[in-house]
């Protein structure tokens, strides 16, 4: 009983702050309202029992929706982002898109065939999901983490590189020996070439 | 479910006190003034100058995004802390991923900050709520892996299992790279001592600079509840939850806690404010190969 209604709350909730995302006149409201519809759908996972997943939704969307925040406020027209702006473009034919997204959707939700449940939810959802991941699909994943981890790594590597903040400040400024050795290489070389 | 869902905010408030109480002292202590302990009150003369004051009020604020930036940190402590094992007593939340739990709470904290320095439009506190999502992506990786290490050690996300892993050897010698890390990262998620640049006094108080009143009484009580949550993580993560002679669990929790407490606020008082971008170089290209290698000792010996 407290599950369904739980449950609906949340969905209303998280249909409701996806909406708002497009009402909302700043980009950080819009990012926040984005963040609590993941929330909601993180709860509502929790509310399955899919704890593991759950949490793991929560978490990754503080962080995401946090980083993204950065982002688009940084790319706006007014960085700080504080006076209004709207949320949408070209508003008439993305109503109509989206509406006939929707009818397309859910007319597949209502009329398709869905299948009879096969089996019960394993006893501890975690090891279950643990053992698919690392067991037929271990090369993958290790893979596939390695390669994230390069790619954050490597990203960040290069955009701090010509940092305002650079770590070394007398790095990339032309060193008086530096000059020195170099001239006196070039004439070396003009010499070997002679 | 227990009792203890009662209990857990009250405890959270408790020990934020003693911090906080303890941060005066030192501070009264450095300032060289006689009798330094006396001055134990005097986050309770402090909130309650607050509660009285005035709330400051900028020009075009988002407040919806302040009042909830600023209420997420202490809600946030208090989630986190729903899920560490009181010694004897259950968990307010004995769940079985309580590890990955308590990181979800710890990561709101960056939310609550960044809400808090950018809502209030004014220049010191944004650069302020900027920093605390720098120095968190620097920090989290190493964190990450840590309390990877912790959850490899015990064979399971839940802390009374990481606590019942600890029977021979405390995790804390176990494993004393990822304990180490830990520590650093207890410091960051309260953004204190050399990790508070986010609130630096080079940006005038940084994200708190433009809060007063009960706001700004609101974001501190969080912020010393997120540092003494921290600390009480550390109990049954590293150091054997309520294990020890004589004394009861529960005791040696309180005890634990509070001594972990006190030298991360005494470390406060003693290492200069790093910038954050010289965290993030060190935290990725020195902390992460060692915890990676903690890592794979530990799952060695764990196979």
């Amino acid at each position: 009983m407290w599950r369904d209604a739980a449950f609906w709350i949340l969905a209303v909730l998280s249909v409701g702050t996806g909406a708002a995302v497009f009402v909302v006149d700043s980009m950080a409201r819009a990012t926040f309202a984005l963040l609590a519809s993941f929330l909601c759908v993180g709860a509502v996972l929790l509310l399955i029992d899919l704890h593991y997943l759950g949490v793991l939704v929560v978490l990754m969307m503080i962080m995401e929706m946090l980083v993204m925040a950065v982002f688009m406020i940084m790319y706006m027209m007014n960085p700080a982002g504080l006076m209004p702006m709207t949320m949408v473009h070209n508003h008439r034919n993305a109503l109509g898109i989206s509406a006939g997204v929707f009818v397309l959707l859910a007319g597949g939700i209502l009329t398709v065939r869905w299948p009879h449940r096969e089996g019960a939810p394993p006893a501890d959802p975690t090891r279950a999901l643990g053992e698919a991941l690392m067991g037929p699909k271990m090369l993958v994943m290790m893979v596939i983490g390695l390669a994230i981890l390069a790619t954050m790594i490597a990203s960040v590597v290069l955009a701090t590189h010509r940092g305002r903040y650079d770590q070394d400040e007398h790095e990339h400024e032309p060193q008086p020996q530096d000059a020195h050795e170099h001239h006196a290489h070039e004439h070396h070389g003009h010499g070997g070439a002679a | 479910m227990s009792e203890s869902v009662l209990v857990v905010p009250l405890l959270v408030a408790l020990l934020a006190f003693a911090a906080a109480a303890f941060d005066a002292v030192l501070a009264a202590s450095a300032a060289g003034s006689p009798g330094a302990w006396r001055v134990w009150d005097a986050p309770l003369r402090e909130a309650a100058r607050l509660l009285v004051r005035q709330r400051r009020n900028t020009l075009a604020a988002d407040r919806l995004l302040r009042r909830t930036g600023i209420a997420v940190l202490p809600v946030a402590a208090v989630l986190a802390a729903a899920v560490l094992p009181l010694g004897g007593a259950d968990a307010a939340s004995d769940s079985s991923i309580g590890i990955v739990w308590f990181n979800a709470a710890e990561v709101a904290v960056w939310a609550g900050v960044w809400l808090a320095g950018w809502s209030v439009n004014s220049a010191y506190s944004l650069v302020g709520g900027y920093r605390i999502i720098a120095q968190g992506l620097a920090y989290e990786l190493p964190h990450m892996f840590a309390l990877i290490t912790v959850g490899v050690g015990a064979e399971s996300l839940r802390f009374a299992d990481a606590v019942s892993a600890q029977h021979g050897l405390w995790f804390a010698v176990q494993m004393p790279v990822a304990f180490a890390v830990y520590l650093l990262s207890a410091l960051a998620m309260a953004f204190w001592g050399p990790l508070a640049s986010p609130v630096g006094r080079d940006l005038a108080g940084g994200a708190m600079a433009e809060l007063s009143g009960a706001d700004r009484l609101v974001f501190l009580a969080g912020r010393y509840a997120m540092l003494a949550v921290a600390a009480a993580a550390t109990v049954p993560l590293f150091l054997g939850g309520g294990a020890g002679p004589l004394l009861p669990a529960w005791l040696w929790t309180l005890v634990k806690t509070l001594a972990v407490l006190a030298a991360l606020v005494w470390a406060g008082h003693r290492v200069p404010v790093l910038r954050m971008d010289r965290f993030m170089g060190f935290a990725w290209t020195v902390l992460i190969p060692p915890t990676l290698l903690q890592l794979l000792v530990t799952s060695l010996i764990a196979l």
